[in-house]
């Protein structure tokens, strides 16, 4: 096997009702540094991770949505969106915030990390996982 | 690759089958834990379901230790899953390349 | 095989850290290697010692360091999830001005990058929660 593996976060919960998406995040920032391929995948209750708009002043938490517009900047740019997921709850890629990193390769281009899936799609993004940390 | 996939919530409380079942290739397995086994047992709302991806070439597992905990009866269990214990669980996280636990 | 296991939830609530411990324990007798277990989220109440079960129900805490014990398991709290969760070994302790340390033996404390160096040498990782 090659030193690189495929990290694959399967996010599945909304942000504040309970902790995981914030601490999926923390990981996904860690995990930067170890230089493995990493995709993110918001599915189910998770796409509400990326809602734009997000204010917690109210509930007294931490607001951590901005965090995930840092994720370019940690090489943390293949993020994938199951477009079923946005459907069944009403909402498009309009309603998220929109993710970039620059390319490097491209003369520092600014680039879409977010990508639409269906289940198909999603379904090989799974099977071909080395790892699967499920949030 | 093939996946191991485990369902650890029931049917009736959460998506997270059906989701799970949405993503399943012909070579997966899902297997059923926790309060999951109750999508296991025939004649549900979720047989249906099963049986398409059965017939689709998925394969089905149930924990026999939770069936039992929770008086759910191994003989009511839909055709088709094979019953399994905790060695068997970690003997199919061995035969597949990878796991998804469908929290 | 090499196995890492990441548990999710504590002891009690849900059935989480039970199955992962159950899991753990046939991987073991059938002749695996459970190469690390990480604690996340409230998973790392799991590693308190000052857990009092009734005496008719498991102690769950108690079988992770009886079985870590026995096979010699790494068991790994993380240290950002523990510190929010006031599971702490002596240094943290000290260092946070708080009277004791709690965690139980066996287990130790230590970073996130631990459960991503699990996922890059075991075979397979699992993840226990809700």
């Amino acid at each position: 096997m090659s030193d690189t593996k495929k990290f694959v976060y399967i996010n599945r919960k909304a942000p504040y009702g309970t902790v995981y998406a914030l601490e999926s995040l923390e990981v996904v920032l860690i995990g930067a540094a170890f230089e493995q391929e990493v995709q993110l995948v918001f599915v189910d209750d998770g796409v509400y991770q990326l809602t734009k708009g997000q204010d917690t002043d109210g509930i007294g938490m931490k607001n951590f949505s901005k965090t995930y517009s840092a994720l370019g900047d940690y090489d943390v740019n293949q993020i994938y969106v199951d477009e079923q997921s946005l459907k069944d709850r009403g909402l498009t890629m309009d309603d998220l915030q929109e993710l970039t990193y620059e390319d490097e390769d491209d003369d520092w281009a600014e680039k879409s990390s977010m990508k639409l899936v269906n289940r198909e799609q999603l379904a090989d993004l799974i099977s071909d996982a080395d790892v699967l940390l499920n949030f | 690759m093939s996946t191991l996939h485990t369902v650890n919530k029931s049917p009736f409380d959460r998506n997270s089958l059906d989701t799970c079942l949405s993503v399943t290739k012909a070579d997966a397995t899902v297997l059923m834990i926790e309060d999951g086994v109750a999508g296991a047992m025939q004649n549900t709302t979720a047989s249906a379901g099963i049986s398409d991806a059965m017939a689709k070439g998925v394969k089905f597992a149930v924990l026999g230790e939770d069936l039992r905990a929770r008086g759910l009866p191994a003989d009511r269990v839909m055709d088709g899953f094979s019953v399994v214990d905790y060695a068997g669980f970690v003997q199919l996280s061995a035969d597949h390349d990878n796991v998804q636990s469908w929290l | 095989m090499k196995f890492a296991i990441q548990i999710n939830e504590g002891p009690f609530t849900h059935q989480a850290a039970d199955t992962a411990y159950q899991f753990t324990k046939a991987a073991l007798a059938n002749g695996h290697e459970i190469f690390r277990v990480f604690f996340y989220h409230d998973g790392v109440n799991n590693g308190t010692m000052y857990g009092v079960p009734p005496i008719d129900d498991r102690n769950v805490q108690q079988m992770w360091s009886e079985l870590a014990e026995e096979h010699d398991l790494d068991l790994v709290v993380c240290v950002a999830a523990a510190q929010r969760r006031g599971i702490m070994d002596e240094d943290e302790s000290k260092r946070h001005g708080k009277g004791a340390a709690n965690i139980a033996p066996k287990f130790r404390i230590s970073g996130l990058g631990q459960l991503i160096e699990a996922g890059i040498q075991a075979d397979r990782l699992l993840v226990f929660g809700d």
